[in-house]
């Protein structure tokens, strides 16, 4: 039994969902050998014009924002101390460690040269300060080996009354420095993805001549991070939503509740800056007579405003399928922004045209298929679900 | 040909609050000075498309012909630029006027590219400005070839192990220099000195103004690069396909804002020092009132 309650749900891992996903993983891993023995081109739609596909703007910016819900609850619990979330903390970093891990396997894939990943973080001396990416691939590394361990406690609980005598020892012997640790530890988990979740966006302030005026903005890594944010407590609903109805757990309507009021006033100041940006630089006009741009920028703001709309509405604060529906809404903005920025409103220019290929999209379900097994063999072996229920 | 819109970095950042914040020691910093900055200059009204300068970019490169079976018959015959090739003559088409013009990197003074290169396997040579490339310093993101305003870099996509950029660099292997200028027959691309090959442009204008268009691109478009190029008088050098990207740097805006931010990496320090502090005193907090976060429910 876990300090704050949290126990493994247990069950039979070999469900016929689980088959479905080893299923999927199949797939991605038979359209995946095509990207390893024919290089990109062989396996994906990607281009010189449109260096960067699906596998950058979902599987790694949508796949660490949507992974964001680790960070987003921990700035209320451990900076603004609202203890009451602190159930949603194990399950979210849980979903942060599994998606960040998940968007480096996507990383590997997308890279030419993977092989050469390791130059990244030891290659002191030749780190470019400038690159906004540099900062993104450093912070993503450290932070994936912050969130496992951030996790390590509820591995080591369970092996603290395992029967192995090793892990045993280790656990006990691990477990108290881990605890004291931890504020320091917590504390670089907080500050890493503040950085490269918004240098996500910094990223296309070097694309100057080629991002759509609608998106290319000074702003960029603040929006960035905002919606980042948004989107983690987004997941955090999803997740918890599913997870107590998957495993017959007590459902924290109440507290998802009030966390989607949280997250309706993040969109608030989203939309404020996102909004106010565009006006200042004079591109009011562009929101209206830019033609598929137009539609894009309306259509991601139409997003955002629903979605906050819904979140600040009484009934949702108890209605359990109203939250999801608007933590879909949350992503569904989320993503069309990233999206936007990444993607549509990228202009290489020369006619150059991208839509994902069969095997990115495979690749892609195999990945979230890989993501959502490891989730489920995790929660059902050790202590993350149901902290607060057990109470 | 697509237009690359008229879009100055300056017009945003002045409209940026955040910009202006951080603008001022960013932007004071003066674009690096490459005294024995080498190029190239092109002269469009000189080129008669014969495409030597492309076939021996080739060879001084070492890179594989582009065969393309017309008619039964192979031709050595590329479209554009590629991983397979460094330097291209297109031809310009505005209403009925034509022109051939040459495509190839154009080592800016402050490139895009190397601002973007995570660990420096595109660098600017400090001497001479050629933007150079170590492949064992490439990782293969290919995020300069989504920043260039010219599209130049060019990735290896069908090889899974042969992975890795391409791009002019000035034929800097070679001591005697650019390939493409020493078979020009027509001396429409020549190379020297940027300083000197600045000072022939003007020459040319000034000996020929009808022939013309009273500009040389390159002097100041994208903040300054080692190509230079000039335009025949009934066609713009935007006409040419050549991008407006304005006078402006591209990295510019980048510089002053995710360089202010990052700069000596105080932001990051202190908001490390805010997060752990209030972590670690919230949890004594909690400690002393029996009830840690990380134990139970807090009121609300």
């Amino acid at each position: 039994m876990s300090e704050n309650g949290a126990r493994p749900v247990g069950g039979k891992i070999l469900t016929p969902f689980f088959v479905f996903l080893i299923a999927l993983w199949g797939l991605g891993t038979i359209a995946g050998m095509q990207r390893w023995i024919g290089g990109l081109g062989a396996a994906t739609a990607m281009s010189d014009g449109y260096p960067w596909g699906i596998w950058i703007a979902l599987d790694v910016v949508v796949g660490t924002a949507l992974a964001s819900g680790g960070y987003a609850v921990a700035l209320l619990v451990y900076v603004f101390n609202k203890g009451r979330y602190h159930s949603l903390v194990r399950p979210a970093l849980l979903t942060s460690a599994l998606g960040y891990s998940t968007a480096a396997v996507a990383i590997a894939f997308d890279v030419g040269r993977y092989w050469g990943l390791w130059k990244i973080p030891f290659f002191v001396a030749s780190w470019n300060l400038r690159s906004a990416l540099l900062e993104v691939a450093l912070c993503v590394m450290a932070y994936i080996v912050v969130l496992w361990v951030e996790i390590s406690p509820a591995f080591l609980e369970h092996f603290k009354g395992g029967e192995n005598a090793g892990l045993r020892r280790l656990a006990e012997v691990v477990s108290p420095k881990l605890e004291a640790a931890l504020p320091f530890i917590i504390a670089f988990g907080m500050l890493l993805p503040t950085m490269h979740q918004s240098s996500l966006g910094s990223i296309w302030l070097l694309a100057a001549s080629k991002l759509h005026k609608l998106w290319l903005s000074p702003w960029l890594p603040f929006l960035f991070l905002v919606s980042s944010i948004a989107m983690g407590y987004a997941t955090v609903v999803i997740e918890n939503t599913f997870s107590s109805r998957a495993f017959h757990l007590k459902p924290e309507t109440k507290m998802l509740g009030t966390l989607g009021v949280v997250s309706a006033w993040i969109v608030v100041v989203y939309l404020v800056v996102r909004i106010a940006d565009v006006v200042w630089r004079g591109q009011a006009g562009a929101i209206f007579n830019e033609g598929r741009f137009s539609f894009l920028f309306l259509a991601e703001t139409a997003l955002w405003v629903a979605a906050a709309a819904m979140l600040f509405a009484p009934k949702t604060r108890t209605n359990s399928g109203l939250q999801l529906q608007a933590a879909f809404l949350l992503v569904a903005a989320g993503v069309l922004y990233r999206f936007n920025t990444y993607l549509f409103a990228f202009r290489p220019g020369y006619g150059w045209t991208y839509f994902p290929s069969v095997q990115e999209i495979v690749i892609t379900f195999g990945l979230v298929a890989t993501e959502t097994m490891a989730f489920l063999v995790v929660v059902k072996k050790f202590p993350f679900l149901g902290g607060a229920a057990a109470r | 040909m697509d237009p690359i819109r008229r879009r100055t970095v300056l017009k945003v950042l002045a409209g940026g609050a955040a910009g202006a914040a951080v603008l001022g020691p960013t932007r004071a910093a003066a674009a690096p000075a490459y005294p024995e900055a080498v190029g190239l200059l092109y002269d469009s009204t000189r080129c008669i498309g014969c495409r030597a300068c492309v076939t021996w970019c080739k060879r001084a490169n070492e890179l594989p012909d582009d065969e393309m079976e017309i008619n039964g018959a192979p031709y050595n015959a590329p479209v554009d630029l590629s991983a397979t090739t460094k330097n291209i003559i297109r031809l310009a088409q505005d209403g009925d006027r034509t022109a051939f013009v040459k495509a190839g990197c154009m080592h800016c003074l402050e490139p895009a590219c190397v601002n973007a290169c995570m660990i420096g396997a595109l660098k600017k040579n400090p001497t001479t400005g050629v933007v150079g490339y170590d492949v064992s310093l490439c990782v293969g993101c290919r995020y300069c070839e989504v920043v260039c305003p010219f599209n130049v870099p060019k990735f290896v996509w069908h090889s899974a192990l042969g992975a890795r950029i391409v791009k002019c660099e000035l034929c800097r292997h070679l001591p005697e220099g650019p390939a493409c200028a020493r078979v020009c027959p027509r001396a429409a691309i020549v190379t020297g000195k940027v300083a000197e090959l600045k000072a022939d442009a003007r020459r040319r204008i000034a000996q020929s103004p009808a022939a013309y268009y009273p500009e040389v691109y390159g002097e100041r478009d994208a903040g300054g690069t080692q190509v230079l190029y000039l335009a025949p008088a009934a066609m713009s050098p935007h006409q040419l396909g050549l991008p407006d990207v304005g006078d402006t740097p591209v990295p510019t805006l980048s510089h002053a804002i995710h360089g202010g931010i990052y700069k000596a990496g105080i932001v990051p320090a202190v908001l490390y020092a805010a997060f752990a502090y209030t972590t670690w005193s919230n949890r004594r907090k909690g400690a002393q009132a029996g009830e840690e976060p990380g134990k139970k429910e807090g009121k609300p």
